[in-house]
């Protein structure tokens, strides 16, 4: 067990550090590439992060949560269309955006189990898609250039390729911390019995979809602070960012690395982004190659890329 | 008379064409245990899971302690003082076997938006949580993880998550189930002791356990009530013997 537990952090320490020391491999070699990939990386592991929170631990299937992504990228998109460039503006109504709309349609779709709560939570992420189609002021299906990054009034300068790309590992890095504390909370027990026997929890007296509809709105609220940073990343946010294949990604991710494993979601979005990366070089049917892959993990190792090192360092 | 603790009033259940509880009205006094007996297919378990909301009345009224919980959803019967083990065993498997008991204890203790302190460092729900354990038997079992432990333990555990909620009444659907002679016997022998805190609805087959444990027995036979009363009274009526226990030796030797 505690070898398991050791080969796992061993593997989860090791990345940390190479993220850390990401930027220094750049500035050596001169490889911008490599950069460029990771924040991209980086961002889509928070968000892989706030997924996890409510899939792993809460055993909640959100099939929609990349319309975080895109009302977190809107919120900062269309403020800086009209004119309104500060950071301090932008960022907490991308969050505030995210953390209602996750509030509405949490309240909906979680009266709903199984099924029909995965069909649910994609039909709000497609209306969501539609809507920003159908916004003609900010560019409606061709998307929304963002022409200045946030501005954080010389805090902090995310035009600086480096600089942004430690914001977004702080990010991540602060989302996963708060998910490790959430998850070991009163309030993550509550949610996490929740996944494991809905009906003894309530009758030992415990309100279900309270509990369920708050961890839904922080895990949508984080992901809405990763849309924010993803609309920084490409000068752009575009409806494509919430279409349902994105939230399938998302899952992908989540699944690949290790559901309810906390760093599990950043190994998940690490190789499935390089993969994706790689692959694509070689052939545009890159995904021919990576299902199968997928399929493998899932057949053959149960908790993801993080429950194989488990087992193979207790085996 | 005093208000009892639990007054059952006219209840109905029906599923399709078929009364699954046919005007039940039974009441149970502070500190007794009634037992409600009957074949197979008699509705007890429908029974019982009125009694704990999982299932709405068609028509009649339940109290406890006086007060009116026909609607009252199961979460919040539970802080009501009412607490249930399953017929089928209910834990969260995945957890282990103090988590289970200190999340009972947790559901009692305020609201459980507390999202940054680790829950399972929170001294008073993990005593409350091991003292629990401790009174089934399962103390030196506190760290397995439920999965893990024996159908045998998992009852008595069922038994100590019902306990740590601090019930007033306690409703147990065949807390027997599945166990062998000495599981049962321990388990009888546990009975006795909670019942000298606490009022207990029993649910159960086994007969040596009910006229061993019951204070007063309630026949129920295609839903409806045909006999109330003690032990000794259930065993000679003659409705009873016909319906029901008729040819059931045990009940002989009582």
């Amino acid at each position: 067990m505690t070898a398991a537990i050791n080969a796992r952090n061993a593997v989860a320490a090791l990345v940390v550090a190479g993220l850390l020391l990401l930027p220094l491999y750049t500035s050596i070699t001169g490889n911008i590439f490599a950069l460029t990939l990771f924040t991209r990386i980086v961002i889509f592991a928070l968000a892989a992060v706030s997924l996890n929170l409510i899939m792993g631990y809460g055993g909640m299937m959100s099939f929609g949560h990349a319309a975080y992504l895109g009302i977190g990228g809107y919120a900062v998109g269309m403020l800086a269309a009209e004119g309104i460039g500060s950071g301090f503006v932008q960022w907490p109504v991308a969050l505030a955006a995210s953390a209602l709309f996750a509030l509405v349609i949490g309240a909906l779709s979680l009266r709903t189990r199984g099924v029909y709560f995965i069909m649910i939570t994609l039909a709000f992420a497609q209306m969501a898609y539609y809507i920003a189609s159908g916004l003609a002021r900010y560019g409606g299906d061709d998307g929304l250039t963002i022409y200045d990054r946030s501005d954080f009034s010389g805090l902090i300068n995310l035009s600086n390729k480096v600089q942004f790309y430690y914001l977004c590992l702080a990010c991540l890095f602060g989302g996963i911390y708060l998910v490790s504390r959430i998850v070991n909370s009163r309030f993550g027990m509550v949610v996490q019995g929740l996944r494991s026997n809905e009906q003894r929890m309530q009758a030992i007296g415990f309100p279900a979809t309270r509990y369920r509809l708050v961890c839904f709105v922080i895990a949508g609220t984080i992901c809405g602070l990763a849309g924010a940073l993803l609309a920084n990343n490409t000068d752009f946010v575009s409806p494509a960012v919430m279409y349902w294949t994105r939230s399938g990604d998302l899952m992908v991710m989540v699944i690949l690395g290790g559901m309810g494993s906390l760093f599990g979601p950043v190994i998940g979005a690490i190789v499935y982004l390089v993969l994706e990366e790689f692959l694509s070089q070689f052939t545009e049917y890159w995904a021919l190659i990576l299902g199968p892959l997928l399929l493998l993990v899932v057949l053959f190792g149960r908790g993801g890329i993080m429950g194989l090192l488990g087992r193979l360092s207790r085996g | 008379m005093a208000e009892p603790l639990l007054r059952v009033d006219q209840l109905v259940r029906r599923f399709g064409g078929i009364l699954a509880t046919d005007h039940v009205s039974l009441e149970v006094a502070r500190g007794e245990l009634h037992a409600i007996i009957g074949p197979n297919g008699a509705g007890k378990t429908t029974l019982i899971s009125q009694l704990t909301g999982q299932l709405m009345p068609h028509e009649g009224r339940i109290l406890l302690a006086g007060r009116d919980i026909t609607r009252v959803p199961p979460y919040r019967r539970s802080g009501l003082g009412l607490a249930r083990s399953f017929q089928i065993t209910s834990l969260l498997p995945d957890f282990t076997a103090a988590d289970n008991v200190a999340l009972a204890a947790q559901a009692h203790d305020g609201h459980s938006f507390h999202f940054w302190g680790n829950a399972r460092k929170v001294r008073h729900l993990r005593e409350a949580a091991q003292a629990a354990l401790d009174r089934v038997g399962l103390g030196h079992r506190a760290d397995v993880v439920v999965s893990r432990l024996s159908h045998g333990e998992q009852r008595e555990l069922e038994l100590a998550v019902a306990l740590a909620t601090r019930p007033q009444l306690l409703l147990l659907d065949e807390p027997m189930a599945g166990l062998g002679m000495t599981e049962s016997a321990r388990m009888v022998q546990l009975l006795q002791e909670v019942r000298r805190e606490v009022a207990i609805v029993l649910v159960e087959h086994d007969m040596n356990a009910v006229f061993a444990l019951a204070d007063r027995i309630s026949v129920l036979v295609y839903g409806r009530v045909i006999a109330s009363g003690t032990p000794s009274e259930i065993r000679s009526n003659d409705e009873v013997k016909r319906a029901y226990l008729g040819d059931q030796q045990v009940v002989a030797h009582g």
